[in-house]
């Protein structure tokens, strides 16, 4: 799993990437009420805004980790928002990638430097 | 944080602390916005149980005189509402307005018999202060409590709980205000609350404030609560929350707060006018407003915080309005919000939009309070 300076998470899985946030990105955002999710078979590039999430305090976007295209997403969050806070690293999972180039992921953190970049 | 070392803690801190609390600055004071529960459950608890607040941020504040005539007749020059006409061991909520008829601050005010018993908003209560000195003294005497906490307990469980402390709690009604012994303390106690539940404000001196709260909080019901759910559960209430949803351009009569304003202040009464902004104040109560503030209920599930432009349809140019407070309500289940439209489309049902994100989402006017209102009266 590689982790990037935005508190998401990647993973791969059956030659797709899936992209999550992290436990701390879930409890700092507080009870996630609300989430907006990008259109599938969209060409998106590294940053661009795919999602939105409200917690009871406010809004955040969601970037794009890495180039590519969004092939699937997380349908069950758009009902039932709060498996953010219950199950970010598995469950509530955002999107799918299929990207463009892998080695755009070389340079992100391991799970031992995230936890050393949160502190 | 650099302002860190400026903020102000209240006599709960080390509790808020010790409880996980997460602490942040407001008006001032470091404060606890959530506990380790979180908003969403601590909303919930205070509707289903009880909650307890930490309030002593707020202000408070004891007015003297030769007697309580005087003292009400000094205090409505600052404010529209009958303070002469209030029954002993009662308070009523006030507005301090400026002269351009805008409000300056929100307020409770009781009748304590040989005092008036003034609690107003921490960010205003310095100016506050200073606008009663002014006006009042030396006639009337401000007296600025500094050593008293002041305690929120709200929720249906309420008044099993403090009952448990003292029975006499019990006996009061909605906007009572009783001098009560809680832990052989003797404690200022209104049946009153900003959450739209039952419960109490209690004063309590600073010494006592610890040892009181832990005593409320090993009750089963009690659980503590932060200013997250405070903002959630005055949103649902239908409450003004003062900076937001109404300021100093914002008169009585758009704000929605005209029942605050008694008969005997209004045109026509036997002590009409005689405040500030008083000519503005009434004209628009008897003319009416040109916008007013009204309940926005968002049909999706996004929620529209302050802020977000309000449109008569989708393709419009102008805005007609604005969001004030607006976010997710836990026990309404989706957004909520409040904001100011014209007059022309603030009644109940207008379908308006909200521009978020650069897309109008659709909105209908709605009724206040969003969860109705469950006071002992």
């Amino acid at each position: 799993m590689k982790f990037t300076e935005e508190h998401e998470w990647l993973r791969e899985e059956d030659g797709l990437i899936v992209v999550g946030i992290t436990e701390h990105a879930a409890e700092q955002l507080g009870d996630v009420v609300f989430v907006e999710l990008p259109e599938t078979d969209t060409e998106v590039s590294k940053d661009d805004e795919v999602c939105v999430i409200e917690s009871v305090k406010a809004a955040s976007d969601i970037l794009a980790p890495i180039d590519g295209e969004i092939v699937e997403v997380n349908e069950a969050l758009v009902d039932e928002p709060g498996k953010v806070n219950e199950d970010p690293l598995g469950d509530a999972w955002f999107f799918k990638m299929k990207a463009a180039d892998a080695s755009q992921m070389d340079d992100m953190m391991d799970e031992a430097a995230y936890k050393d970049f949160i502190g | 944080m650099a302002e860190t070392g400026d903020l102000h803690r209240t006599a709960l801190y080390d509790l808020h602390v010790g409880l996980g609390a997460k602490m942040v600055p407001f008006a001032g004071y470091d404060m606890p916005v959530q506990y380790p529960m979180g908003v969403m459950k601590e909303h919930l608890h205070c509707r289903a149980e009880a909650g307890l607040f930490d309030v002593s941020h707020m202000g408070q504040v004891i007015l003297r005189g030769p007697s309580y005539e005087a003292i009400a007749h000094a205090f409505e020059t600052l404010v529209p509402m009958d303070v002469l006409g209030l029954g002993e061991g009662r308070q009523r909520y006030g507005l301090f307005t400026n002269a351009v008829g805008g409000i300056e601050d929100d307020l409770m005010f009781a009748n304590r018999s040989d005092h008036l018993f003034v609690v107003v908003n921490a960010a205003c209560k310095e100016a506050d202060i200073t606008r009663m000195k002014a006006a009042l003294e030396p006639q009337i005497v401000v007296e600025v409590i500094k050593d008293r906490a002041l305690i929120a307990l709200q929720g249906p469980a309420a008044e099993t709980a403090l009952s448990r402390l003292n029975p006499a709690a019990a006996d009061m009604k909605f906007m009572d205000v009783a001098t009560l012994e809680l832990q052989g303390v003797d404690c200022w106690v209104s049946r009153s609350g900003y959450t739209g539940e039952d419960g109490y404000e209690i004063s309590v001196p600073e010494a006592a404030a610890q040892s009181l709260s832990e005593a409320l909080l090993a009750m089963e019901e009690v659980a503590p609560i932060g200013l997250g759910a405070r903002d959630s559960l005055r949103l649902e209430a239908g409450l003004c929350l003062y900076g937001n949803d109404i300021d100093a351009q914002s008169d009585p009569g758009a704000a929605g707060l005209t029942w605050a304003i008694q008969k005997v202040r209004r045109a026509g009464g036997d002590r009409a006018g005689g405040f500030p902004g008083s000519d503005h104040i009434l004209k628009v109560l008897s003319e009416g407003a040109s916008r007013k503030r009204v309940g926005l209920l968002p049909e999706g599930r996004a929620p529209m915080r302050a802020g977000t432009q309000i449109f008569a349809s989708e393709g419009a140019d102008t805005p007609i309005g604005a969001v004030t407070s607006g976010g997710f309500g836990p026990s309404v289940n989706g957004p909520v919000a409040m904001g100011y439209v014209t007059a022309d489309l603030a009644s109940e049902g207008t379908q308006l939009f909200g521009e978020v994100r650069n897309k109008r989402m659709p909105l209908k006017v709605a009724k206040l309070p969003f969860i109705p209102a469950n006071f002992k009266r």
